[in-house]
């Protein structure tokens, strides 16, 4: 159950090739691709920033508890980091199991979580020619006050 | 205080749902006393009277029904139902709100609020430590706040801190900026207890490692910084660093790191200690 870093593209074969085991009767991947667009804006390219150490020990813990859950043979995710352009692959999560429904449940939940869990950020740059942090900027005129609302 | 002035009242808000802490927060014990009590006896030194203000459904509660109560008496959710209710049992009277998860607030803290307090405002708050801004749970509430949190509530409005900056309340600074710090999950819960049964501040600067990634990296305009600090906890230091380089997030969007693992607001720093701020994350 490995997670790590990449600022090369992403080698899938190479990738496919960890998770093989006699034991496993099926593999289930994902991959996750720059896209032209987000919330309405046209992106012409990405950079990705992660807090690597935090990053790693958390996406461990993430497959870990995959493996915990479902009943899987192998996992390994793999994030990039550094710029990267369209259609270019951000991540790839892949898991083999015995059977097939186990691969798909774990790969799911690996890719969900390290989504929201992970410290990694993604820097958009727009057809118009500024750019911003995914999720920081626009949420950041109006924060919230769970403070005051928590008696 | 002049005559003139209301007397004031105490107010202890006990009627969240903690949902974050998983239990009942006032029910949190302190040196065997809960919250609850601890925060009610401390108001007791102050004020004439002071009652715990309660949802109702917890008027049941034993923990709550030993005490005078003001229950929810009119329609909505949050601290201002309870603040509302207080002003319209008593008209005549100023309340002193306190929430109930706040195991540093002391007796100077509130001897500071009470004789700063300015009858004239709708409002006597503290300034938080940690974002600047006035802090609704630990402030003196005058009568003629209870029209404009009517008006306010009847526009939509929901949260009383933001009321407090649109109603001009009189801002105190607080002497111990401890004071206000609260407690919302069983993590922060441990470290209270830590620094309750270990007693004082850092006396001495200390220095710490700072890392920024993303955009707080590209506001504070450096990747990393040495920096001598008397901040006790990450929330201290997060108000320092803001205060410092202008953070457009507010902590409630953060998370933090403390030597590369998850921590606490309110953990202890320690000289030498790493720390990264984390801004909402974009994985994937």
């Amino acid at each position: 159950m490995r997670f790590r870093f990449t600022d090369t593209p992403i080698d899938t074969g190479a990738a496919r090739r960890e998770l093989l085991d006699v034991g496993a009767g099926g593999y289930v991947s994902f991959e996750g691709w720059v896209r032209n667009f987000n919330e309405g804006r046209e992106v012409v390219r990405l950079e990705y920033e992660a807090f690597q150490v935090l990053a790693v020990s958390e996406g461990e813990r993430v497959l870990a508890e995959a493996a915990e859950r479902f009943p899987i043979r192998r996992a390994l995710c793999i994030h990039r980091v550094g710029a990267l352009e369209l259609a270019d692959m951000a991540v790839w999560v892949g898991v083999s199991s015995a059977h097939r429904g186990e691969a798909f449940d774990a790969c799911r939940y690996i890719i969900d979580e390290v989504k929201h869990r992970l410290p990694i950020w993604k820097k958009e740059h727009y057809r118009s020619g500024d750019s911003g942090w995914v999720n920081c900027e626009r949420c950041a005129a109006a924060p919230q006050h769970a403070h005051a609302h928590a008696t | 205080m002049s005559a003139a002035q209301p007397p004031a009242y105490g107010l202890i808000l006990a009627g969240g749902a903690s949902t974050r802490m998983k239990r009942d927060k006032a029910q949190l014990q302190y040196h065997g006393k809960t919250q609850l009590d601890r925060v009610f006896e401390l108001a007791a030194r102050h004020v004439e009277r002071v009652f715990v203000s309660v949802r109702a459904a917890q008027i049941d509660d034993p923990a709550r029904s030993r005490y005078p109560l003001i229950v929810d008496s009119v329609a909505g959710e949050g601290p201002i139902v309870g603040i509302r209710s207080a002003l319209a049992a008593h008209p005549d009277v100023a309340w002193l709100v306190l929430a109930c998860d706040l195991p540093f607030l002391s007796d100077a803290a509130l001897e500071q609020l009470l004789a700063e307090r300015d009858p004239a405002s709708s409002a006597t708050a503290y300034r938080s430590a940690h974002d600047g801004l006035p802090e609704p749970l630990c402030a003196v509430w005058e009568p003629k706040a209870a029209a404009e949190l009517e008006a306010y509530q009847a526009g939509g409005g929901k949260c009383p801190r933001k009321f407090l900056i649109r109603h001009a309340a009189k801002i105190v600074e607080p002497e111990d900026r401890r004071a206000l710090d609260n407690v919302n999950t069983p993590d922060e819960y441990a470290q209270a207890l830590g620094v309750l049964s270990a007693g004082t501040l850092p006396e001495n600067p200390m220095q710490l490692k700072i890392q920024y990634y993303a955009l707080m990296r590209e506001q504070a305009g450096r990747s990393e910084e040495i920096l001598e600090t008397r901040a006790a906890t990450p929330a201290d230091l997060y108000g320092e660093l803001q205060a410092r380089y202008g953070f457009t997030l507010s902590r409630e969007q953060l998370k933090v790191a403390v030597n590369s693992e998850f921590a606490p607001w309110s953990r202890r720093l320690a000289a030498g200690d790493a720390v990264v701020f984390i801004p909402p994350v974009a994985g994937g």
